[in-house]
Order: structure tokens, then sequence, then C-alpha cells
């Protein structure tokens, strides 16, 4: 169970940021944690790693303060999370082989090390250097190296984010496969909601730096569903006119919609645009976003 | 026949310089790279000082400094029976200070550019400072390293002021080519110092062109 109940302020670029948490994480669960990018995401990961020190609070995982404020806080050599960055950092000057080694804690049976190349599937790389990897490949080594020291927490930052989607399914499978294996309480930055869907139990949703809602993916999604508009980003492809009704063909995410549209709103609309595709009441309103 | 003890002097005093100013230079560069101390602009400008100081200044006061009338001078012949006015060791520790900058610099550079992301990934990792410095940070800036070393081989060949201040041109012992040159002009021995002059640019170009294809064969392979 990790407790977090801290604040934090960073005076990154020009504007002051805070970043308030007060909520728990269930041991073994898979927590996504989702929102606008400068929401704090990546800052609360940081600072249940260690990277990072909060100002105020307390943060404990199984009843041991991590981080106490004024009174203790453990370095992150002490923390001993598995953390997959966004960029993967793995080591340029070091094989995948070697990558993994590094990370064994001393003393530390290197089974481990055949068991994880044998699951994600790496035999083949375990010579080349990080610079000759793609980026599926990297992602694997990245999370694999995460596991070498069978932390019991396992820190995503949107690991998957710049793939295509069908290494993406495949990598999701390996993580929720990881996450179940080795009994870990997963944290995993995304804006994928296909990805929420799909691999989490349990979703914290932030902006500016606050909790907005959390609980399982189907409480949260359900609720913002009836409560407000729908609501999709999408471009268009196609304007067309058919007497005097006009039909604006969006095409959102893998899907095409055709849309109802009047005269004023086509005028302004031109195939290529993004267009925001909102409905209140049953009628569609679509308006240009960009 | 030209005498090749001043070359041979100028070759051992550059090595032995570059060889203990590595050994200092890279906590301080470290220090340097990852401080975010208000003081750090203090050190950088020290650091920095004998790019922009007249190598006679440095020689001077590391003269009265080591000179055996002063407290510190004396303190070392009391405590180590160590002079190190006129002396091969004076030499070498004006030399460490003249060069700082040149093999800081580059290092500084060097660790500053490796991505942030890789020294916190080797923490989480568990992995403690100095083994970050030593497995992660020093074998990804190998180009930076061998930039530091050349320029302070170089910089060290090159000297004049300072070692003439501090070293005197004891034969055999401080009597470096660079002074030597000097020496063989103001008595007219133009061919000698020809033939100093001639093997110093050829040691130097030699330096700095395998570091120019060291380096550029580095680049073109170059991760990260």
């Amino acid at each position: 169970m990790i407790h977090l109940n801290f604040d934090i302020t960073l005076n990154g670029n020009s504007e002051e940021f805070k970043l308030e948490m007060h909520t728990s994480i269930k041991k073994g669960s898979f927590t996504t944690i989702f929102g606008p990018s400068g929401s704090g995401k990546t800052t609360l990961l940081r600072c249940i790693a260690g990277l990072q020190t909060p100002q105020n609070g307390i943060i404990t995982v199984n009843g041991i303060p991590w981080f106490e404020a004024s009174k203790s806080n453990f370095t992150p050599q002490k923390r001993g999370v598995g953390y997959v960055f966004q960029d993967y950092a793995l080591f340029p000057n070091m094989t995948i082989q070697e990558n993994l080694e590094f990370a064994l804690k001393p003393q530390q049976n290197p089974e481990i090390i055949h068991e994880l190349i044998a699951i994600m599937e790496l035999t083949s790389l375990t010579n080349s250097k990080p610079v000759s990897l793609s980026g599926g490949q990297k992602q694997r080594v990245a999370l694999a190296r995460a596991l070498v020291q069978k932390p019991k927490i396992l820190l995503l930052d949107e690991p998957l984010a710049a793939l295509d989607s069908g290494i993406k399914s495949k990598l999701q499978d390996y993580i929720l496969k990881l996450h179940q294996k080795y009994e870990l309480t997963t944290l995993l930055v995304t804006h994928d909601i296909a990805e929420i869907l799909r691999m989490s139990d349990h979703i914290i949703e932030l902006k500016h730096g606050k909790i907005l809602q959390e609980g399982a993916p189907k409480e949260v999604f359900g609720h913002t569903e009836i409560n407000s508009n729908f609501q999709f980003t999408g471009t268009v492809l196609e304007i067309s006119s058919e007497d005097f009704i006009h039909f604006i063909t969006v095409k959102i995410g893998q899907n095409n919609v055709k849309v109802v549209a009047d005269k004023d709103e086509i005028s302004q609309l031109s195939p290529g645009d993004t267009v925001l595709l909102s409905s209140k009441a049953f009628n569609p309103i679509i308006q240009k976003i960009s | 026949m030209i005498d090749f003890d001043p070359i041979l002097v100028s070759l051992k005093l550059a090595a032995i310089t570059t060889l203990l100013l590595l050994i200092i230079a890279i906590p301080i560069a470290f220090y340097l790279s990852q401080t975010k101390s208000k003081l750090k602009p203090i050190w950088e400008t020290l650091v920095s000082m004998p790019l922009v100081l007249p190598p006679t200044v440095i020689g001077f006061y590391l003269l009265v400094a080591f000179s055996p009338n002063n407290a510190f001078g004396t303190f070392l012949k009391d405590t180590f029976d160590m002079q190190l006015v006129f002396s091969f060791e004076g030499l070498v520790i004006a030399s460490i200070i003249y060069s700082l900058p040149f093999m800081v610099h580059p290092i500084q550079s060097g660790f500053q550019h490796v991505p942030k992301s890789l020294v916190e990934m080797s923490y989480v990792l568990g992995k403690s400072k100095f083994k970050t410095l030593q497995k992660v940070l020093l074998p990804n800036i190998k180009p930076s390293l061998l930039t530091g070393i050349v320029l302070t081989f170089a910089h060290t060949i090159g000297e004049f002021g300072v070692v003439l201040m501090i070293g005197g041109n004891i034969p055999g012992s401080t009597r470096v080519a660079s002074i030597a040159i000097y020496d063989e002009v103001e008595s007219l021995n133009y061919d000698v110092a020809n033939s100093y002059s001639l093997i110093l640019f050829g040691i130097t170009f030699a330096i700095l062109l395998l570091v120019f294809l060291v380096n550029g064969r580095t680049y073109k392979n170059r991760i990260v």
C-alpha cells in the first residue's frame, strides 16, 4: 500500500506549479495517471522514486515512511523502485546484456537476467548497443532493466507514447504479463484512453496538480459521459452537400464519422482542418479549433 | 649537436602535469556540473582565472608563496623538506594551476551534455554517485576526456612565463624547451633555437592531429 499525502511547488519555466496529492494506491493494483501535459504526472512519479523532494507531507510505502517532511527522506538508491523513463535512459556505452547486469544488486543472482531476456524476447539483442535498437526494442530493454532488482513498485512514464499501435499492443501485453508475474504495484502515466481501459484497474486523473477524480476506469469514464458533453477531436476529410443539407466527414481515431452541418459551419471549414466534435442534448456542435 | 634535455624535461613535465590534473579535474568538473550552490560562479571564475591572467602574475604569486622566506614556504621546508622554488616539483604544481581550466572545462562540458536521465536512472538502480561517475558518466564523455588531456599536455609544453618565474633555468631540472629556445636566441644560436622549435612544432602538430582524427571517428559513431 502506497500512501501519498504531500505537496510540492516547482518554480519551473516562469510559472509556479503546485502538485497536491492525497490518495492511496493498493498493493498489486495497476494504476493509471492521466491528464493534460503539465498536470504533474511525471512529478508524481519522480516524487515516489525520490528524484524530487516534496516540501510538505508524507509518502509511506507498506508502512515505511520513504519521505516525511523534515524527518526522513530515502535516497532514490534506497527506495529501489523500478522505473521506465520516457526516453528509456539506456546506457549508451553498455550492451543490452551489460545494461541489465548494471542493474543487479551486489551479490544478486544473475539468473534473473536470463529469465527477463527470455520473457522479453531479447536473446538476439544481448550484444547490441542501444543505438542500434528500434523504439520498441529499447522499450523492452528498459522494462527488463527496471525489473532486474525485483522491485515491488514499477513506475512507467509514458513508455509507449512514441510507438506505433501494432507494437504498442504487444508491449501492453508484456507489461500486463510482468505486472502479474512479479506481483507488482504499477503506476503508468499515459494520454491514451484505450491504453487506460485495457490495462488499469484504478485511474487517477490530474489537472493543474490536483486530483480531478479517481476510481475504477468504468466509474471515472462513465461518470464523465453522463455529466458532460462527449467530445472528440478529428480531422475533416470531406465536405459535401446534398440539396440543402450539408455533411462533414471527420476522421476520429480509426473511424470516419459523417455529421450534418449547416451552411455557416461548412463555410469556415476545409478538408484537413482539425475540429472538435461535441454533442450536447443530441445536437452535434462542430467548431473549428485549428 | 643539440642538447635533448630541455625537450625531455618539457615532455616529462607535460606528462606528469596531465596525469595529476586528470585526477584533480574530474572531481572538480563533476562537482561544478552537478552543484546548484550559489557559490558556483565563484568556483568557476577561480578555475578560469589562468585563462586571462598573465602567466607572470601566477608565477610571481607562486614564487612568493613558495619562497622559504614566507610562512608557507617555511612550512613546506620544515614539514616535508620540500623546496618548490626553482625545482621540478614546483614546476609541476605551477603547471597544474596554470592548466587547470584546460582540463576542467572540457570535462565539465562533457558531464553537462550527458542526459540527466542517465544519471537519475543509475541512482534509481541503486548505484552510488561514485559508481555512476565511474560506469555511466566517464565512459560516455571519452571525447571530452581526450580533449582535456591533449589541451593540457599541449598547453604545458607551450608554457613559458610561469615556468620562467618559478623554475628558473636549471639545466636537466627546470630548463624546459620553450625556455631553451629563448636562451638560445638570446645567445644568437639561431640554428639550435630552430631545431628546438621544429621539434616542438612537430610534437604539438602530431598530438593535435591525433585528437582530431580520433574525435572525428568517435563523433561519427556517436551514440546518445
